[in-house]
Parts: structure tokens; C-alpha cells; sequence
């Protein structure tokens, strides 16, 4: 990090900014893993945890909202401070959007909690609930240590993600087709699926904002993306 | 951590590609008696634009200035090195006529120095001294230069009391129209809202804005607010050097020298 602002007070708001958002950060993760658990596990228990816990991100990006308006209000930020400021009011929104997908996941758990399990294919939307929740948490932890590279990488294998994405798809068809019974969960599934593909989506467009934030550059390359309908 | 942070060059220039150039100082030394104040400053200004000059007090910016239209000369002891190309010919050799050149090149001070006449007057001075203007011409002159100055609408009824008698923004905006209503072709701006109001900066920022369609504009100034809204390119000065110079914008969101950097954030100066 630079050298201190010569106004102090400068330097403890625009860290009370980006320590809001570590928290942030960590519930947001917390969120995600604990929505797929609820799947996975057909824990109804959890799945309500989930919904009721969303209300705090919606809290704490208000707060992160309301203290950057000021900060940009009174400092006028410039340079670092400004991209700094940026970054964190687009990385809270990004979170607080995980966080309602989330939510959404944790909703359909209680209903496929309902139906009989279809174990082959809850076992692969875990798979990539686990990859997605993994880089979530490698994003925010690139953020934290403001490394460029890390978050380059998590932005590079986007790919993966809707690879598993697909695939699901194709199961889900299979089931579908296969036993009429297992539509009702299929569907939700396919909904989760879609969720986490977003929650993925997510993770990559904060690795691009960490790279603004660390060089003022915006990747522009054209990233690896996959398309079930351009097939 | 990233090694790719934006703010890791020590001095960066960039050139204008986007605009003619009209002032192009090169490997500039300037020279208060045995001090030195201006170290090997090489600048490009844009034609019609506008320039910001900024750094801490003392780094050489009023000195390049002052410069730009041979102030100093007025002074002893002063000297300069180097070369400053006006339209392609350098403006430091021998022999240039200097009223001449202070007729393109125009400036305005940090506080405002209206002469105790007229508003009328204190605008047709000039032109008097370089041209013969009959009264409609002068009329016609006095009244463009004052609304280019977006000062027209508050003086046009008492145009013949004393310039003395007007505010201190309204004052400064009768120095703008004074300058340029020589038409010059290069306005210098010393710091020319230090001592006014903020509504009145604004009416003289506005005015700025306007004036860059016309004319070619170097700000001095202590607002980086001011700067970042007024100016096309900006340059940041630090112990009579040049150690950034480039486009305002992405000075203002993504410096490339870390003193610049500093300097604009708060963290030194």
C-alpha cells in the first residue's frame, strides 16, 4: 500500500470502506458454500440459515454505498484512491448478488428436500457448487492482497465453470426424459445450476475489477467463454 | 504482490498527437541569479487547449510561466536556456520584439490588476497600443472581449465607471477580457481564482472553457479540482523539473509516476 495521505483521516475512511467489503467478502463466501451444503446435504436447517443471513449483505453494501458517496463527497478522490473507491462500490455489488443467489439456492433446497433424491446428479451440481465457491474465495482473497496475477487467473478459467454447466444440462435432459417423476427437482437443479454459473460470472467480473483497481487498465481481451446455445 | 502498479516510472512525458502543437518548450534551464529553477524542462502545449501547470509551491511552475512570454526579462539577473518554439520559431533568441510577442502571448495574474480607469478603458488600453481602431471597431472589440470573459451581461449598463469598482471576480474576468482583447493567440493563467469566490471560480472556469476554442491556455494553478476540470493535458512540476506531463484524464485516474501520484492524492506537497 502507498505512503499515508497527509490528511489521516483520509486514510482511515477509505479503509473503513474496504474493510466493510472484507466482510463483506467472507459472509458472501460463507453464503454460497453453505447454499450448496443445503442441496448436497438436504439440510433444510441450513437452507434457512442461508435466507435469513442474506439480509446482512443487503446491510453492508448499503453501508459500503453510503460511505463511498461521502468519501467521494468531502475527498474527492484522485489516482489510486479513486480506483480504490470504485473498485470496492462494484465488488460489493457483485457480492450482494452472490449473496441473493445464493438465497435462491437455499429457497430450492427446501423444496427438492421435498421430492426423493436423484443422488447421481446432486453430487455434480456439488462438484460445481465446489469449484464456484472455490473461486469466489480466490478472487476475494486476491483482492485482499490487491494481486493482479491471482485475479488474472481466476478471470482465465471462467471456462470450467460452464463446462460443468453444461454438462449438467445435458444430465438433467437425460433425467428428465428418462423419469417423469424427476422433473419437479430437475428443474429446480437446473436452476441452481444456472445460479452458480452466475455466482461464477460474478467471481469474474470482480477479477476484472481488481485488475482496474491494481493497474487503471481494463482487460479487454476476449475471455474464454462458452455457450450452450451458439453450439 | 503486482508489479504491474501504474506509478513506477520516475518521469514520464507524454506526447500530443491529438492536437498541432502550438508551444513547444524544449530542454529548458531557467536561472534566478545563481539558482536554478528550471531544469531541462522539455513540454509540448496543444493548440486550442487547454494545459494545467501543478505542483507543490516552489517546483517552477509560475517560473515557466513567466517564461513562456519573456516576463522575466524585465528582471536582472533572470536568464534562460534552451528553446521555446512559438509556431515553429523560438521565442528566446536575440532580437525578438517583445511587445509583439506579449501581444500573442497574453496573461493574467493571481490577483486581479485592473487599471484605475473605465471598464471601457480598461479593455480598449491595449488595443490602443497596438492598433488604430475607429470608435464603432472599439465599441465592437470592448463588447466581444467582455462576453468571451462572461462578464458582458453584469457590466454592458456601466460600462464607463471604474473597473476598480467591481467585485474581485468581475475584476478578474476584466483582466481575461483585457488580455485577449488584444487577440492573442496564447493565454497565460497565473493561479487566477486563488483570491476569488467559488462562484466566481466557476464563472471564470466556465469562461476558460470557452476561451480554448480560440485560443491556446496554460493554467497555473493550486486546485487540482481546477485543473482536472479545466484542462485537456495537465503537467505536475516538482523541484523545477517536469516530472509528468500527459493526457489530464489519465493523470487524474491513473498516473504514471508515483510523485505525481503522491502529489495528486494528498500524500506529499
Amino acid at each position: 500500500m502507498p505512503a499515508e495521505h497527509t490528511v489521516r483521516a483520509y486514510d482511515e475512511e477509505l479503509d473503513s470502506v474496504t474493510a466493510e467489503l472484507s466482510r463483506m467478502g467472507g459472509l458472501a463466501e460463507a453464503e454460497v458454500a453453505d447454499s450448496i451444503r443445503a442441496i448436497s446435504r438436504r439440510d433444510v436447517t441450513l437452507a434457512a440459515a442461508v435466507i435469513d443471513r442474506d439480509a446482512r449483505l443487503d446491510e453492508i453494501e448499503l453501508e459500503i454505498e453510503r460511505r463511498s458517496v461521502v468519501l467521494i463527497a468531502l475527498r474527492q478522490p484522485v489516482a489510486d484512491d479513486l480506483r480504490r473507491i470504485v473498485a470496492a462500490l462494484k465488488i460489493s455489488m457483485n457480492l450482494e448478488r452472490c449473496g441473493d443467489l445464493a438465497k435462491n439456492i437455499a429457497k430450492r433446497a427446501l423444496v427438492i428436500a421435498e421430492s426423493d433424491p436423484i443422488t447421481p446428479l446432486t453430487r455434480s451440481i456439488e462438484r460445481m457448487g465446489e469449484l464456484v465457491a472455490a473461486r469466489l474465495k480466490e478472487v476475494l482473497d486476491a483482492y485482499a492482497a490487491r494481486d493482479d496475477e491471482r485475479a488474472r487467473a481466476v478471470w482465465r478459467r471462467d471456462e470450467e465453470v460452464d463446462e460443468h454447466y453444461d454438462s449438467i444440462f445435458r444430465e438433467l435432459l437425460t433425467y428428465m426424459m428418462g423419469d417423469p417423476r424427476t422433473i419437479t427437482s430437475s428443474a429446480h437443479l437446473l436452476f441452481v445450476a444456472k445460479n452458480l454459473e452466475r455466482i461464477g460470472d460474478h467471481a469474474t467480473n470482480i477479477a476484472e475489477i481488481i485488475h482496474y483497481e491494481v493497474t487503471g487498465e481494463q482487460l479487454t481481451d476476449a475471455r474464454p467463454k462458452l455457450d450452450l446455445l451458439e453450439r | 504482490m503486482n508489479t504491474l502498479a501504474p506509478d513506477t516510472f520516475d518521469v514520464s512525458v507524454a506526447r500530443v498527437t491529438d492536437a498541432p502543437v502550438k508551444l513547444d518548450v524544449q530542454e529548458l534551464d531557467f536561472f534566478y541569479g545563481k539558482t536554478q529553477a528550471l531544469k531541462g524542462v522539455s513540454m509540448p502545449f496543444a493548440e486550442k487547449s487547454v494545459t494545467a501547470l501543478i505542483g507543490p509551491s516552489g517546483c517552477g511552475k509560475s517560473t515557466l510561466l513567466r517564461v513562456l512570454n519573456r516576463m522575466y526579462a524585465l528582471y536582472p539577473g533572470q536568464r534562460a536556456t534552451g528553446r521555446i518554439l512559438l509556431d515553429g520559431e523560438d521565442i528566446l533568441r536575440p532580437g525578438v520584439n517583445l511587445s509583439m510577442l506579449r501581444a500573442k502571448v497574453g496573461m493574467v495574474f493571481q490577483k486581479p490588476t485592473p487599471f484605475p480607469m473605465s471598464i471601457y478603458d480598461n479593455v480598449a488600453f491595449g488595443v490602443r497600443l497596438y492598433e488604430t481602431l475607429g470608435k464603432a471597431e472599439m465599441d465592437e472589440r470592448v463588447e466581444d472581449s467582455l462576453q468571451r470573459a462572461a462578464l458582458w451581461d453584469e457590466v454592458k449598463d456601466k460600462l464607463h465607471s471604474s473597473g476598480l469598482g467591481l467585485s474581485g471576480g468581475q475584476q478578474q474576468r476584466l483582466c481575461v477580457a483585457r488580455g485577449i482583447a488584444v487577440r492573442p493567440e496564447v493565454l497565460l493563467l497565473d493561479e487566477p481564482t486563488s483570491a476569488l469566490d467559488p462562484i466566481s471560480s466557476a464563472k471564470l472556469e466556465e469562461t476558460v472553457t470557452q476561451l480554448k476554442n480560440d485560443y491556446t491556455i496554460v493554467i497555473v494553478t493550486h486546485n487540482l479540482g481546477q485543473a482536472a476540470r479545466v484542462s485537456k493535458y495537465t503537467g505536475f512540476m516538482y523541484l523545477g523539473e517536469l516530472v509528468e506531463f500527459g493526457d489530464t484524464a489519465s493523470m487524474f485516474t491513473r498516473p504514471a509516476t508515483k510523485r505525481a501520484s503522491d502529489y495528486i492524492t494528498g500524500r506529499f506537497g
